[in-house]
């Protein structure tokens, strides 16, 4: 039966349920922890491109296009989450 | 940028963001999937599957000056960005010859850093000029 939760600013989220996942292999641990010190200030921020939606259309962005220009990229938890 | 798909960023817009901002959100809202692009930038909560509240400066060479990150609660002070923005333009305007001291905003005083200023800040910077 489905239980009833609050909400909270965080979105709610869900996951596996049950048997637990395998631990990643240990070098691919190593990996993530290197690429998650990539940002320091005064370093270039790494590139990407994303989908995105603007103005009634769907678009594509790519953070090196904006070269030239002063960015504030923002992330946030989700959609509709309040503050 | 959030893990949502940009269908779920179009509904946002049409049906809420809109009634705050004519016109609707007037730049690109990205999406994230997976949360690969929020994971190099050490703003993606595994354990939560979601992005926490960063805010990246980035110049025109594209290196970041500056970052602030929020757990999901609080919301951000745009106000503080856009005060961020304008210290670090000036300080790229100059070439680094001014600096902007603790409290510093359009129009207050900037310090000239060099040999004469060293130990005489207090001469020329008081602490009230820290606060709006």
């Amino acid at each position: 039966m489905a239980k009833e939760v609050k909400v909270g600013c965080a979105r709610p989220t869900g996951g596996p349920v049950g048997e637990k996942v395998p631990e990643k292999a240990q070098g691919e641990e190593k990996q993530q922890k290197e690429v998650s010190t990539m940002i320091q200030v005064g370093r270039k921020a790494p590139d990407f491109t994303a989908p995105g939606y603007r103005q009634g259309k769907f678009i594509s962005v790519q953070l090196s296009d904006y070269l030239g220009k002063w960015v504030l990229l923002c992330f946030y938890p989700g959609d509709f989450t309040f503050v | 940028m959030s893990i949502d798909s940009v269908f779920v960023h179009k509904m946002w817009d049409d049906h809420e963001l809109s009634k705050m901002v004519k016109g609707g959100v007037p730049f690109p809202m990205l999406s994230d999937a997976g949360g690969r692009v929020g994971r190099v930038f050490g703003v993606y909560d595994e354990d939560a599957g979601v992005e926490t509240r960063g805010r990246f400066i980035i110049d025109p060479d594209g290196v970041i000056q500056g970052y602030e990150v929020l757990t999901p609660p609080v919301g951000r002070n745009v106000n503080e960005s856009i005060r961020q923005v304008q210290a670090f333009q000036l300080i790229r305007e100059t070439k680094g010859a001014e600096a902007t001291p603790s409290g510093w905003r359009p129009g207050k005083m900037t310090l000239q850093p060099g040999p004469d200023l060293v130990g005489n800040v207090w001469k020329v910077w008081k602490t009230d000029m820290a606060f709006d």
